[in-house]
């Protein structure tokens, strides 16, 4: 038996769209709520509208796996992730809300030498960078997560593993709509239903939003639509290096407790968790295809439970109940764009690929500041648009082929 | 017993026995487990997953929410679909499933199937179609999930038609691939079906009503009792009531009645009838409540809110559902390329039915008004969602839980939809359903693994060589698929003993390793140079015929990509040797410039890395071994100088040797067809042993090429680093382009202060800087200082009687003589920068 | 998906590698386009929602890079202008 989790008794109200607004967000996923939430609270823009196309969180926010960490090798990437990580730890507080975030360490397994170098030089990197990361042996593996299997018989060994004590989980859900209901109390419009379907400009600046709902005037414009990046921009007249490709993730049925923290393994592309009601959650790799479809190619689930089962043994007779697909945005560094576009009061926040649940309140944070002053923030000015042509990527592929 | 003295299509001859929480039953041949529990008078078979209440038998089929069992390592496995076998041993769950740690012994396989039209779904609809689409020869399968098909005609499927009981169809995949599980014994089978044409016979599924109190055993869906009394001749009780907004209901009083069941009460919601509430206790359903507060006793109660066509796999391919008023249903609405909705799944019903999506309560309570059984969610649920300000159906059920759990919300999700719209006000249609997703049913881990675990997890790539170094001793390590040997451990060595003595041979005397895992590439055509020109950065139409090169090759980012050595063997006739790791990926990434971008050029590429296997045989007495097998080859430095090729025999074994070197010793590469690669080995062994010729592994090669400062493309690189970086610019042609060239001049790539490659030697030569270990500039670098840089590769010398390192530092080639440090797990080791290069910088020993 | 080799025939998209947008010419003096031109080419491709034409490779098969229009909402398989060739 099991209480069932606490809800406020109001969430949001269903306000009909003004006709203009200082800011317009487009796309109520987490990044845009929490942005909205953070235009409010911390720069007291609350004349805000964020408009969704659907329902709000109804995007790769609702369909992540929710695994949240920071250890990320460069220093751009460590800061601001690091940054959002802080955020995560006073969330369920600040927003009176119990998102369910658990701190209960995120383990990345190590089966190759190259795997090991990887892994010591993140460690050694995230330690220098103030973040939390510990370098663990096969043995200490097993004790910390003890359904591992370390056996040496196996085809790709466990090495050892790197962990982050601090990285843990939270209910994605509850995350958004807990940015939804403080953004909407201090006065930000949540407008669902309402899709983008052109940019109003007067020469290279923006001036407002065509939409299904009629024009909506607004002072700036923030674009937040992770897997629809590249359709907006190219509606507002702009182009981004982001392909849009299918993540797929499953879940089990509930299950008693067996998963005692997040696993994740590059090598034999795993990672999972077990959610807080019981259910192993686990993402798969990315389909290679583009596609907007929210649905991949069934061979890629085969092989993750292949791998998901090679790890841990004990999940031989668990049962997939429920499989879908994240539309993600994949940068060439595997890396965020986040800041000023070629068009004047237009910004864009994309390109997170498989990273953006855990940066959500940091990208809300960085990206509010960088719509408040016009400016980048410090701690996303190095992911600017403009990396590409200048040749400064911040490359997280090297180091991290698969991460989440 | 509340089996039926006649009737059914079990098989009352063969009695089985089971076992239930612990507890000795019997039941029959033909009985799953829930029908031999009804009929043992099992009626709680569950506790509910939050609140615990008692649960029974709700259904007969694959939407069964309560009954939900455990057997041996097994779990969350439905009792309704579960055929009992001799000595079955279930225990009833709580809504939550337990995994054990039993090996496991089951057997699961893969079919890959291909047929004209597959039918999934073996009822009347099904058949008719598997029988009309068999008339033109075509090859047609036919899947249904029970055991037997549901008639007494299926053997008059013609022969083209192949049956598969026990099969679901779970996942309706791009150009009709469906796959599907067989349920086979304790194992299964995963089909993948590739069906021209998919015809869905997947019929309906009868929804429950929504009342106070409506979650107690002894509450079933009416067409389940229907399938207890006819398929499996049980009376679920003793005591009914029916209560139904619908027709379909009518024949059951009759069913009922024959089977010794008192009807005590029919409830009709059209007629204005319902039941508000419930009683009984832990046992189950005791008496109704009616509007009126007219108390039945009954321990049967025949609930039957419509039907929902079976549409999951017609939705998840995108196929569009649209609400039907007439039957109170959501049913297909377009179409789909190459797929047919047939039947009840089609929405093709006959009935009367007046929409009921909930009763009240008598209280104003609706905390006990059921909509998802399995997840133990109720209207007050609901209506929290609703009221904290959700509309959408989908965010409904996120609130909720309704329809996530393991049955899929078969029985809950169109009632969600109903009362989403009950309670919002808006009509049903305009809410919608959530969306379908893959798989329909449960499936295992287990089944989607298939064989594809243990040693078959990923394939094993093995030299021709490999017996021998198993024979002998070595520590394997995982290179990509391949397994090299890592090192070769003689008596009770440990490896850093191995490994410098492995290295002293290679330096001092002779040593060999197997290198046949060397990606190979044979290069063909008549603009084969200009290829090669194009690809690598450095020069080739100078390399005359009998030599090779040293090449790199950059991504179009400019950043290293590959390298190795490109042997020019004849006119118009190369082979590009690559690292083991990226091989593949490098074959891909020539096709790819080849046949999009230059296919004017006339060039054919092959992969030869498994045609050839590659001998490396080094040290200063390596041409003594050479001498002795090649004694037709003139061996001496002039004859046979660094980076040229011969062609040889010896004992009958081809061989193509190269003069070729990864350690910086003289040393050569013979490569022999696969088929001789052991025997080349062996006479090699034999042609050295007076010399001590000492076998090495990928440990001591790694040692003897950073002593050179050559770098390793994925240890010293990371997809960041440039030649120039390398400081390689020496290979940089600046006469003609190559791919990637462009990238070198951008701003930040041309930037000077660019992490750079060095050395490293700490102060203290007995200290070892952890691979992978940052670099800073102050000592008590423990805090969040700047890292300038990061070890690359780092090893104990026997060659220098000291530990070495390289790293690629900021500015690294201005820092040469300044002391840096390097920290882990709060371990400093301070060390002075250097040249990347530790050993023979003179090239003397290369080219001796 | 079932990916229409036109060597080969329809084939599962596991045997084929994915290529990215078709259609994009290499520069052809590299040398004289600006660092943005240059980055246009290097890191921008199209990324259409609906009809695309894309390049795929068989590389478990006969190694042949083609040119293929597919939809990426619905997954169909389209036909373009120049559908087979290489680029």
């Amino acid at each position: 038996m099991a209480e069932p989790h606490q809800h406020p008794e109001h969430l949001w109200r269903n306000p009909e769209p003004k006709r203009a607004y200082d800011v317009v967000i487009v796309g109520a996923g987490g990044h845009g709520l929490a942005t909205a939430y953070y235009l409010a609270k911390n720069h007291g823009i609350t004349n805000v509208a964020v408009l969704e196309r659907g329902w709000l969180a109804g995007g790769n926010v609702a369909r992540n796996t929710t695994v949240i960490r920071s250890n990320y090798l460069w220093d751009e990437s460590a800061a601001i992730y690091e940054h959002s990580l802080k955020l995560w730890e006073g969330l369920s507080e600040e927003l009176d809300y119990d998102i369910l975030f658990s701190q209960r360490g995120v383990l990345n397994l190590v089966h190759s030498l190259g795997d090991m170098r990887e892994g010591r030089r993140r460690v050694s990197a995230n330690r220098l960078n103030g973040i939390d990361a510990e370098w663990l042996t096969t043995e200490e593996v097993k004790a910390f997560c003890p359904i591992v299997n370390t056996s040496p018989d196996v085809r790709y060994p466990v090495m050892g593993g790197t962990l982050q004590r601090r990285g843990g989980i939270a209910k994605h859900d509850y995350v958004a709509w807990a940015f939804a209901r403080k953004a909407d109390e201090m006065g930000v419009d949540l407008i669902q239903n309402c899709e983008v379907t052109g940019f109003d400009r007067e020469g290279n600046r923006v001036v407002g939003v065509q939409t299904n709902r009629g024009p909506i005037a607004a002072g700036r414009v923030g674009i937040c639509a992770a897997g629809h990046s590249t359709v907006l921009a190219s509606m507002a007249g702009f182009d981004l290096p982001i392909q849009s490709h299918p993540l797929q993730a499953l879940v089990s049925e509930l299950l008693e407790p067996v998963l005692n923290c997040v696993v994740m393994s590059n090598a034999v592309h795993v990672y999972v968790s077990q959610a807080h009601k019981g259910e192993l959650v686990m993402g798969a790799g990315i389909d290679p295809y583009n596609s907007y479809a929210q649905r991949g190619s069934p061979h890629v689930i085969e092989y993750q439970l292949a791998a998901a089962v090679e790890l841990f043994p004990i999940f031989s007779r668990a049962h997939v109940v429920r499989t879908w697909a994240g539309i993600v945005d994949v940068a060439p560094d595997a890396s965020p764009i986040l800041g000023l576009t070629p068009i004047e009061n237009l910004f864009i926040n994309c390109g997170w690929g498989t990273g953006g649940f855990k940066a959500t309140p940091g990208a809300g944070f960085v990206y509010a500041h960088t719509i408040a002053h016009g400016q980048p923030h410090a701690l996303n000015a190095p992911f600017a648009l403009e990396r590409f042509v200048t040749g400064a990527l911040i490359d997280e592929h090297g180091a991290a082929a698969v991460a989440h | 017993m509340s089996r039926l003295p006649e009737g059914g299509r079990i098989d009352r001859s063969r009695p089985i026995r089971f076992t239930f929480n612990g507890h000795p039953y019997q039941g029959f041949a033909g009985d799953t487990l829930a029908s031999a529990l009804l009929a043992n008078d099992i009626r709680v078979v569950a506790r509910s997953v939050t609140y615990g209440r008692p649960r029974g038998v709700f259904s007969a089929g694959s939407e069964e929410p309560n009954a939900l069992v455990q057997v041996g390592s097994e779990t969350m496995l439905r009792a309704t679909q579960l055929e009992l076998v001799e000595g079955l041993a279930a225990t009833g769950l709580n809504g939550r499933g337990r995994l054990t740690s039993d090996p496991e012994t089951a057997r699961f396989d893969k079919i890959y199937a291909h047929c004209e039209v597959l039918v999934v779904g073996g009822g009347p609809p099904g058949r008719s179609a598997a029988q009309s689409a068999a008339r033109t020869g075509d090859r047609v399968i036919l899947l249904d999930e029970q055991p037997l098909l549901n008639s007494e005609d299926s053997d008059g499927l013609p022969p083209n038609v192949r049956v598969l009981l026990r099969t679901t169809a779970f996942g309706l995949y791009d150009q009709n691939l469906v796959l599907a599980a067989e349920r086979r014994g304790d194992g299964g089978c995963l089909w993948q079906i590739r069906a021209r044409q998919v015809v869905l016979a997947t019929g309906a599924h009868e929804r429950p009503l929504v009342f106070a109190n409506n979650d107690r055993p002894g509450i079933m869906l009416a067409g389940a009792v229907r399938t207890y009394l006819n398929r499996y001749g049980v009376a679920p009780g003793t005591r009914a009531v029916v209560f139904t907004n619908n027709d379909t209901t009518t024949p059951l009083a009759n069913a009922l009645g024959s089977a010794g069941i008192t009807v005590a009460a029919i409830i009709d919601f059209r007629q204005d009838q319902a039941i508000v509430d419930t009683d009984g206790d832990d046992d189950g359903l005791r008496a109704i409540r009616l509007a009126g507060g007219d108390q039945v006793e009954c321990d049967l109660l025949c609930v039957s809110g419509g039907f929902n066509p079976a549409d999951h796999l017609y939705s998840q391919a995108q196929g569009k559902l649209r609400y039907d008023e007439q039957f109170a249903c959501f049913r297909p609405h377009g179409t789909l390329p190459n797929v047919t909705v047939v039947g009840a799944a089609n929405g093709d019903f006959d009935f009367a039915i007046q929409p009921c999506w909930l009763v009240p309560g008598t209280n104003g309570d609706w905390s006990t008004h059921f909509v998802d059984l399995e997840r133990d969610v109720t209207v007050a649920d609901m209506q929290h969602a609703v009221n904290a300000g959700m509309r959408s159906v989908e965010h409904v059920k996120r609130f909720t839980t309704i329809g996530t759990g393991s049955d899929q919300g078969k029985t809950s999700g169109i009632n969600e939809v109903g009362l989403v719209g009950t309670l919002t006000g808006q009509p049903i249609g305009g809410v919608g359903t959530t969306t379908y997703r893959p798989p329909y049913v449960p499936v295992s881990f287990a089944l989607m693994a298939g064989r594809n675990r243990g040693e078959l997890f990923d394939p094993i790539r093995l030299t021709s060589i490999h017996p021998w170094h198993v024979a002998h001793g070595a520590v394997f390590e995982n290179v990509g698929q391949w397994k090299r040997p890592w090192y070769f451990p003689r008596h009770d060595e440990d490896m850093e003993a191995a490994v410098l003595r492995e290295c002293r041979a290679a330096r001092e005397n002779v040593a060999v390793m197997d290198v046949s895992t060397l990606g190979k590439i044979d290069i063909r055509g008549p603009d084969a140079v200009a290829f090669v020109n194009r690809i690598y950065t450095n020069a080739f139409d100078t390399l005359k015929v009998g030599f090779g090169r040293y090449g790199l090759m950059c991504k179009a980012d400019g950043m290293v990509f590959d390298d190795g050595v490109v042997m020019h063997l004849g006119p118009d006739h190369w082979l590009a040797t690559t690292t083991t790791g990226g091989a593949a990926a490098v074959l891909d990434w020539m096709e790819e410039w080849l046949q999009t971008e230059w296919p004017e050029l006339r060039v054919r590429l092959t992969s030869v890395t498994d045609h050839w296997s590659a001998v490396a045989v080094v040290g200063p007495q390596s041409r003594d071994v050479v001498r002795t097998l090649f004694p037709a080859i003139a061996a001496d430095a002039q004859s046979f100088p660094f980076l040229a090729i011969r062609e040889g025999e010896t004992g009958g074994i081809p061989v193509r040797l190269h003069r070729i070197t990864f350690s910086g010793e003289l040393a050569y590469e013979l490569w022999t067809p696969n088929w001789y690669g052991l025997a080349l080995w062996e006479a090699v062994m034999a042609a050295g042993q007076p010399l001590g010729i000492t076998p090495y592994g990928t440990e001591a090669m790694h040692v003897l090429r950073a002593e050179k400062g050559y770098i390793i493309c994925g240890q010293e690189t990371d997809g960041t680093v440039t030649p120039q970086d390398l400081g390689m610019s020496w290979i940089v042609s600046k006469k003609k382009p190559f791919v990637g060239q462009r990238s070198h001049r951008r701003s930040d790539t041309a930037r000077p202060d660019r992490k750079q490659l060095v050395g490293l030697l700490p102060v203290d030569s007995e200290e070892l800087l952890p691979e992978g270990a940052q670099v800073v500039l102050e000592e008590n670098g423990s805090g969040a200082v700047r890292m300038i840089g990061h070890v690359t590769s780092s090893y104990r010398s026997a060659a220098l009687g000291r530990t070495f390192a390289l790293a690629m530092l900021q500015s690294g080639r201005e820092r040469l003589g300044t002391t840096v440090y390097a920290a882990l797990n709060g371990h400093i080791v301070s060390a002075t920068v250097t040249e990347p290069i530790f050993y023979d910088k003179e090239n003397i020993r290369r080219d001796s | 998906m079932l990916i229409p080799c036109p060597w080969c025939g329809d084939r599962e998209d596991i045997e084929f590698k994915y290529g990215g947008a078709a259609q994009i010419a290499y520069p052809t003096n590299p040398d004289s386009a600006d660092d943005a031109a240059w980055a246009r080419y290097v890191f921008f491709r199209p990324n259409p929602k609906g009809k695309m034409a894309e390049r795929w490779v068989h590389s478990a098969g006969c190694r042949r890079w083609f040119n293929l229009g597919r939809d990426t909402v619905t997954h169909e398989i389209t036909s373009i202008p120049d559908m087979g060739q290489r680029r």
